[in-house]
């Protein structure tokens, strides 16, 4: 039994999703037998987590803060073990530029894509270049924020006066936006989870949409807009291969513990490409990691122990 | 204090599989998860926010709560904590009958039905009237809070486009007759024609008769929502629907904007066929509505001239109202337009249709400041450049705030769009530029930069977006 402080909440735009993710994480922390110490992130943390003096903090925040390398470098500040990535790994996958430059790098496919920052288009006119991308990446294109979090802002520019607004609303998450070239195909996600110090693929979600919003990417996580099937339907040998690239990117940003990788299949030859890597990803009821390992045989207390098991010095 | 007790733990995938093919069809249809995650947030104690519908509760005496409550506990004890009948008690249902009156209409109280708030009276019309697929005409904007009714009977909801006179007619009547000509008939209109939530405007007296007088012609119901009526700041109050003709129209009216939300009663008129309908309908949905709120509203209407209260809300909400103008003239730049509200609690501004104000939410959080997203007004996509702005539940002081951390986020994305759209020289942030071309009628407090003048009312025919064909 141990005392684990689990942090949630805070002041990211993905608290609501945070609060539950913990709320489950603490119902199964409990029925492991361990002590729980639940904390809403806010101004206080420190102290709080002094006072409490956990043996380890289960990071169950989601977003700008908590997925981003902030406050796992408070924790390693703290010297308190903490579940998931370390504070590189966790700066590494939540910037999408920065993980997408690292995956180009070392050959792991991902969408075409050029990054700006605010600066850039003020100082530098990057907006007069904007022909010349779209010329590039061919419409429709997606305008994401860089940093990573949920569906939020991530828009679809189909047409070159469609491009500044999309940008707009993409610089409303973040100072640095990508455009991406859009793959036409599958979406797949494939949970890793680290057992006994060995990354493995957990079997692949695929999210089906149910209906035509093929625009609307909030809505896309609803129940009843997506169907998820998992395993996905694959052939053995694609599947193997998406596992494949999954770790591979898993490892190359020096992800720990756990992550969710999101690949698009390219239906029209095939390939695979990388969207990105979540650090933390969601533990809520319709969350796609606690899915995946249920297909594996391995149910969310389960699940839970062995995260924090990786957590906690041997 | 009871412990969360040991649950089994369940298999995550068969649980999601299950429960999605146990959810009835009406369920698709929800608000986007984002949106819903980014007003969680604006809940935040820092946040200003004017996302509220919230009247001001704070204005309401204590010390008058705690005697009219222990009268309550006193003199009607048991009854106050029993079950009612569904049709409310005599005693609410005249003083409904006596508010009615001041508004000028003349209703027999037992032609009323009390609600469990004006919600409940929007679910319970749905409930009598609609099968999946029938027609509801319906204001663009319209009530957020009917969206989400409208679409879980999954009406087929058409949203007929507004001026600064309210619902359009010429537009109605068009609407009407391709309908006619697909053979569809529209179960109901429903309009909140004073100081309408969201849009914050007034359906003038020529398009009151103009809807009734159609409404006559194609025999077709009204559903008029009144909640506002009684907090008019100016001008001369105009007839209800209801009282130009209450043959086709049905009337909610609720104690949430002059009394109390809390209460959570409301009302419905209707014709008598149609009112037994919603009798049978709220018997299912509750048995009958709170029993305590019931015998506290006849304790409140025994005591006190309520008429007064009302004054003293008015004249609070008129002073908000007044400094939201206000700082929307000094902060919002030149792009930006919005509504003059004669009464009520909401301002609809409207900024260019390149900002999506779903996206500004969130960059407005951060800047510690939220409102509603045009969106939530709309079942069809449209709104998305709009947003709905409460000033009743804002003390004045946090009214000036929010709109000056509002006017900046809104002055740097327009400055932002234009460097993105590739402007040589982007125009600085717009409150200084504006010109003096404004009329100089507009009454104008030592707040306003004496050469501004409130753009919103400067475009007398273009308060509300254009009409946009809707999605196909």
């Amino acid at each position: 039994m141990n005392r684990v402080a689990v942090l949630k909440g805070g002041r990211s735009l993905e608290r609501h999703v945070s609060l539950k993710s913990g709320a489950r994480v603490e119902e199964a922390l409990r029925r492991l037998g361990h002590e729980v110490l639940p904390i809403d992130v806010d101004i206080d943390l420190v102290s709080r987590l002094s006072a409490a003096a956990p043996e380890a903090a289960f990071v169950a925040l989601h977003g700008r803060g908590g997925e981003d390398g902030t406050v796992q470098e408070l924790l390693e500040a703290l010297g308190i073990p903490y579940t998931g990535s370390r504070v590189s790994a966790c700066i590494r996958a939540s910037d999408k530029v920065l993980a997408k430059h690292a995956m180009r790098d070392a050959g792991i496919p991902t969408p075409d894509f050029f990054a700006f920052s605010e600066t850039a288009f003020k100082g530098l006119g990057v907006a007069q270049a904007v022909p010349a991308i779209t010329a590039r990446l061919s419409f429709p294109l997606v305008v994401k924020p860089a940093s990573q979090g949920s569906a939020l802002g991530i828009k679809f520019a189909s047409s070159p006066a469609s491009v500044p607004g999309a940008l707009l609303a993409a610089f409303s998450y973040d100072r640095k936006v990508l455009l991406e070239r859009y793959v036409d195909g599958r979406e797949l996600a494939i949970s890793i989870l680290e057992q006994n110090g060995e990354p493995a693929a957990l079997p692949i979600v695929e999210a089906v949409p149910e209906q035509e919003d093929f625009y609307d990417f909030e809505s896309r996580y609803e129940i009843g807009r997506t169907r998820f099937v998992c395993p996905a339907e694959l052939d053995s040998e694609l599947a193997a291969r998406a596992a494949k690239v999954a770790l591979d990117a898993f490892q190359l940003l020096g992800c720990s513990g756990f992550a969710r990788v999101d690949l698009m299949l390219d239906t029209s030859d095939g390939e695979l490409y990388v969207l990105e890597v979540n650090p933390i990803p969601g533990l809520t009821e319709t969350s796609l990691l606690p899915q995946a390992a249920d297909a594996a045989g391995i149910g969310f207390d389960r699940l839970i122990e062995l995260i924090l098991a990786a957590a906690l010095p041997a | 204090m009871t412990a969360p007790g040991p649950r089994q733990t369940r298999s995550a995938a068969h649980e999601i599989e299950r429960y999605a093919a146990l959810f009835a069809d009406r369920t698709k249809v929800m608000k986007s998860s984002a949106m819903r995650d980014l007003m969680a947030l604006t809940a935040r104690e820092d946040v200003i926010s004017f996302s509220g519908g919230l009247p001001d509760t704070s204005t309401f005496p204590p010390g008058f709560f705690t005697e009219l409550m222990s009268r309550v506990a006193s003199e009607s004890c048991a009854k106050a904590l029993q079950y009612g009948p569904t049709e409310g008690l005599e005693s609410v249902r005249e003083r409904i009958s006596d508010v009615m009156a001041a508004e000028g209409m003349d209703v027999d109280p037992d032609s009323i039905l009390p609600t469990s708030g004006g919600q409940q009276a929007i679910d319970l019309v749905c409930k009598i009237l609609l099968n999946p697929g029938d027609v509801v005409i319906a204001e663009a904007p319209t009530y957020p809070g009917a969206v989400p009714t409208f679409c879980s009977y999954e009406a087929d909801v058409i949203q007929i486009t507004m001026d600064r006179d309210g619902m359009k007619i010429d537009e109605l009547e068009t609407t009407l007759a391709r309908l006619d000509s697909e053979g569809r008939r529209p179960k109901f209109i429903y309009t909140i024609p004073n100081f309408h939530n969201p849009a914050g405007v007034t359906l003038s007296l020529e398009r009151r008769r103009e809807l009734i007088r159609i409404a006559a012609e194609r025999e077709l119901l009204i559903f008029e929502d009144n909640p506002y009526g009684l907090l008019r700041y100016e001008g001369e109050p105009l007839p209800t629907l209801y009282s130009l003709d209450n043959d086709f129209v049905i009337y909610a009216g609720t104690f949430s904007k002059i009394l109390s939300a809390g209460v959570r009663i409301g009302w419905l008129v209707a014709p008598p066929p149609v009112l037994a309908k919603l009798v049978l309908g709220k018997g299912s949905a509750d048995l009958c509505s709170s029993s305590i709120s019931q015998y506290f509203i006849a304790e409140y209407f025994a005591s006190v001239a309520w008429q007064d209260y009302v004054r003293s809300l008015s004249e609070l909400y008129r002073r908000r109202r007044d400094v939201m103008l206000d700082a929307l003239a000094e902060h919002l730049p030149r792009e930006a337009t919005w509504t003059h509200p004669e009464g009520g609690l909401f301002v609809w501004a409207t900024l260019p249709d390149y900002i999506d104000t779903t996206d500004l939410l969130a960059r407005a959080i951060e800047e510690r400041v939220a409102f509603v997203p045009g969106r939530a007004a709309y079942v069809d996509g449209r709104g998305g450049s709009s947003m709905r702005l409460n000033f009743s539940g804002v003390t004045e002081d946090e009214i000036r705030e929010g709109i000056r951390r509002l006017g900046e986020v809104v002055r740097e994305q327009v400055a932002l769009y234009s460097t993105l759209s590739g402007e040589v020289s982007p125009r600085p942030a717009a409150a200084s530029k504006r010109t003096s071309a404004a009329p100089a009628s507009q009454a104008e407090t030592s707040a306003a930069p004496p050469h501004a003048a409130p753009p919103g009312q400067r475009d007398n025919t273009n308060v509300l977006p254009l009409t946009r064909k809707r999605a196909g």
